[in-house]
């Protein structure tokens, strides 16, 4: 069994509620005691069944009160894989709830409304879900129930979608009609629609292959904290802890730390009771050098072979995330995997309209914008671009006067 | 990063959890790991056990003691510090009671899980701990579901909904004012039957009260409660023996039991699969009011 965690996107009302609450309820993943209270609940759909929603309905209750609007957790799972939803609201004034539930997921759910087809939050939620690189998306078309399950309509949007899919560069896309309010294609296959001949949504979810290209990928591992015990028989004991974020070391292995940029070679891979050969992506090891070399948290080790780039002036793209705007006179904190140093952002190079995909090159960054930035920072950062290598291409940015998270940043290339 | 297939899931979740932990070593002057004696508390020990050895933890372990323990949770206590050598402060409701600062309740379904809020802060202020691990899960309920991995508290140990910090990727941003700190969560992403699968799998052992056991048991509002003499019991108070255990080790007075004959792990992985009630179904102070854990994340609790 293993872990995947996939984001949904849709706009207020095409059924994303519903769409959970049918995938958990006919997957049989609720508790009793939730199931119970859904039965309980006197809210019901037009035609009598359980309303599904009720499930999901965190963000609703609180969408009607206008309070936190926020991206929310869930969990399920089957007998083939752990699933965790990152449930983000879909308007374009949480744009930012929708990239940070973005920034985790292997997998996005992009939802239509049949009768609405390909619309502007469309556009939107494809150019996130491509600009945070997410590598697996699923167009579920849903209420298809209300077209008549007819086929014409579905490969209408399908062709629509497939012209947006490749403006804003997605690849993997696969497309599934539903009925959310019905059942159909959720996790049962539809009777209903004959001439679809693919896997319901629940199939498809935990058939899907999320492996990461670990041969492909460039060994790194940022060191989080130094052991150190200092006791008598551990006198030289000098480990670093850390998750591998890419690719994988093994024993013997060249490493350069950097920034320094000094080399040694991988002595021995550690954990609490084994000591294996290689340490793999995402895993949690403690690593010890051949030589004695001076390294803190903060420093990142690679394998020699493979060299990111090392930059104070990096391009790189920025989704704003706070109600003050950007201030590019003010000296802000960018925080890239251990490593923490000041920044500003020293350019503009344009802004996206997400709705329409146009580039803006007036106004002021403010909440929820996204668009390309040059970055200075003060110590250099040892980064590989965002789209090759999401573990060590993120970062945000803090406000030192509030403690804040106020950006984040895709990082794409060096500046010379 | 989320999206790996070499890994078990399992592996995954320690992995990640071992991360925060390492986080929170490398941002914070000085952390502590908030232990109830809870099986989500014990798995936290195990894995900053495997965080930090051979080294000692960067932090102490801090206990809120009701006074109203189950023994066999501190019996257990006890012998785990014993065999890690690691540092254990205890913050005794007691205390706090004799300083006037809380007053005990009333009444028959008297409590002090509530007064435990204040104790908890007054040991934070008094060693001005700057980020508090605790074993809280998101699946635990609905409250939770939007609760960050690392949560800022204010001064007066405040959770505000409204202004929670957007946590992208795996960059958990600990930067805090004097005063203020910082809730960090590493098993966030865990379920409980999660917890249950790692507890098995590492052979953890746990207090006996998780698994069936013959007590005296007395039923209020519904639910089985373990009698006690912190329990304020009446005639209309019926003690039977019966065949329980306890999917959650909180203040006696206020953690109920199921009826089981779950007496090995396997049986209680079983048991939770077939889910017949969810965690926090069975413990009574969250059925007071449907808001009560956000009431109480609000006012500092864990
Ligand atoms: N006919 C039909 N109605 C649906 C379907 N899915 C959702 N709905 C209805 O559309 C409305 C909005 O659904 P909801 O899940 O709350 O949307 P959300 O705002 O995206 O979460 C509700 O009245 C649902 O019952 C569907 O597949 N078919």
């Amino acid at each position: 069994m293993d872990i995947l965690k996939f984001i949904t996107a849709g706009s207020v009302d095409d059924g994303k509620s519903t769409l959970i609450g049918r995938l958990l309820y006919d997957s049989e993943a609720i508790l009793a005691d939730q199931l119970e209270a859904l039965h309980a609940s006197n809210r019901k759909n037009d035609d009598g069944t359980i309303d599904l929603a009720i499930l999901t309905d965190g963000l609703k209750a609180e969408r009607e009160q206008g309070i936190t609007i926020d991206v929310a957790y869930k969990y399920f799972n089957t007998d083939k894989r752990k699933f965790i939803i990152a449930d983000a609201p879909g308007h374009i004034q949480y744009t930012r709830n929708m990239v940070t539930g973005a920034s985790n997921a292997g997998l996005a759910i992009i939802l239509i409304d049949a009768r609405k087809g390909v619309i502007e939050q469309t556009i939107r939620h494809s150019f996130l879900v491509s600009l945070l690189g997410i590598p697996q998306v699923v167009v579920c078309i849903n209420k298809m129930d209300m077209l008549d399950y007819n086929e014409e309509a579905y490969n209408q949007i399908v062709n629509n979608y497939k012209a947006l899919a490749e403006k804003v560069e997605l690849n993997n896309v696969k497309f599934i009609p539903v009925s959310a309010l019905k059942g159909d294609n959720i996790v049962h296959s539809s009777i209903n629609m004959p001439w679809y001949k693919g896997e319901s949504l629940l199939d498809y979810l935990e058939n899907v292959d999320i492996k990461v290209d670990n041969s492909a990928a460039h060994a790194r591992l940022p060191v989080q904290w130094v052991i150190r015990p200092q006791t008598d028989e551990l006198h030289d004991y000098r480990g670093y802890a850390g998750r591998v974020a890419s690719g994988s070391f093994r024993v013997n292995d060249p490493v350069t730390v950097l920034p320094s940029g000094f080399t040694s070679s991988i002595a021995k891979i550690e954990q609490l009771d084994a000591d294996p050969v290689e340490a793999s992506t995402g895993m949690s090891v403690t690593i010890h050098l051949a030589d004695d070399i001076d390294i803190s948290r903060g420093d990142l080790l690679v394998n020699s072979a493979e060299q990111p780039q090392v930059a104070q002036l990096i391009e790189a793209d920025l989704c704003w995330m706070d109600t003050r705007p950007l201030d590019s006179t003010h000296t802000y904190l960018v925080q890239h995997n251990s490593k923490v140093t000041r920044c500003r952002i020293s350019e503009v190079l344009y802004k996206v309209n997400i709705n329409t995909l146009e580039k803006q090159y007036d106004e002021e960054f403010k909440l929820n914008d996204i668009g390309r930035i040059v970055i200075k920072t003060a110590d250099a950062l040892a980064f590989d671009p965002y789209q090759k290598n999401k573990a060590n291409g993120g970062a945000i940015i803090i406000d030192s006067r509030t403690n804040v998270t106020v950006g984040a940043l895709m990082l794409r290339s060096a500046v010379d | 990063m989320s999206t790996n297939n070499h890994l078990d899931y399992l592996d995954e979740l320690e992995a990640e959890a071992i991360y925060i932990l390492r986080e929170v070593a490398g941002q914070f002057e000085k952390p502590a790991l908030l232990f109830s004696g809870g099986k989500d508390s014990i798995t936290l020990v195990r894995l900053a056990e495997k965080a930090f050895r051979p080294g000692k933890f960067p932090f102490p372990l801090v206990h809120i003691d009701t006074g109203h323990n189950f023994i066999e949770t501190i019996d257990y206590r006890d012998r785990m510090i014993e065999r890690l050598g690691e540092k254990l402060i205890i913050g005794h409701v007691q205390d706090s009671i004799n300083e006037g600062k809380v007053v005990e309740q009333k009444g028959k379904n008297a409590s002090r899980n509530a007064l435990q809020t204040v104790t908890l802060l007054d040991t934070i202020a008094k060693h001005q701990f700057d980020a508090c691990i605790g074993g809280a899960r998101r699946d635990e309920e609905k409250a939770r579901a939007k609760e960050r991995i690392f949560s800022v508290r204010d001064e007066f140990g405040q959770w505000d909904p409204k202004r929670q910090r957007p946590e992208l990727w795996n960059l958990y941003n600990g930067k805090i004012h004097k005063g203020e700190n910082v809730r960090v969560f590493p098993i966030s992403n865990w379920t409980e039957l999660d917890v249950w699968n790692y507890i098995r799998r590492e052979k953890i052992e746990l207090p006996s009260i998780y698994f069936a056991h013959e007590r005296d048991c007395i039923t209020r509002n519904g639910q089985l409660m373990a009698a006690s003499p912190f329990l304020n019991m009446d005639e209309e108070d019926v003690v039977e023996r019966r065949n329980v255990r306890f999917r959650t080790v909180g203040d006696m007075t206020c953690t109920a039991a199921v009826e089981s004959y779950a007496y090995q792990i396997d049986d209680i992985i079983n048991e939770i699969s077939e889910s017949k009630i969810s965690e926090r179904g069975a413990r009574m102070d969250d059925k007071v009011s449907e808001a009560a854990m956000e009431d109480r994340k609000k006012g500092g609790y864990f």
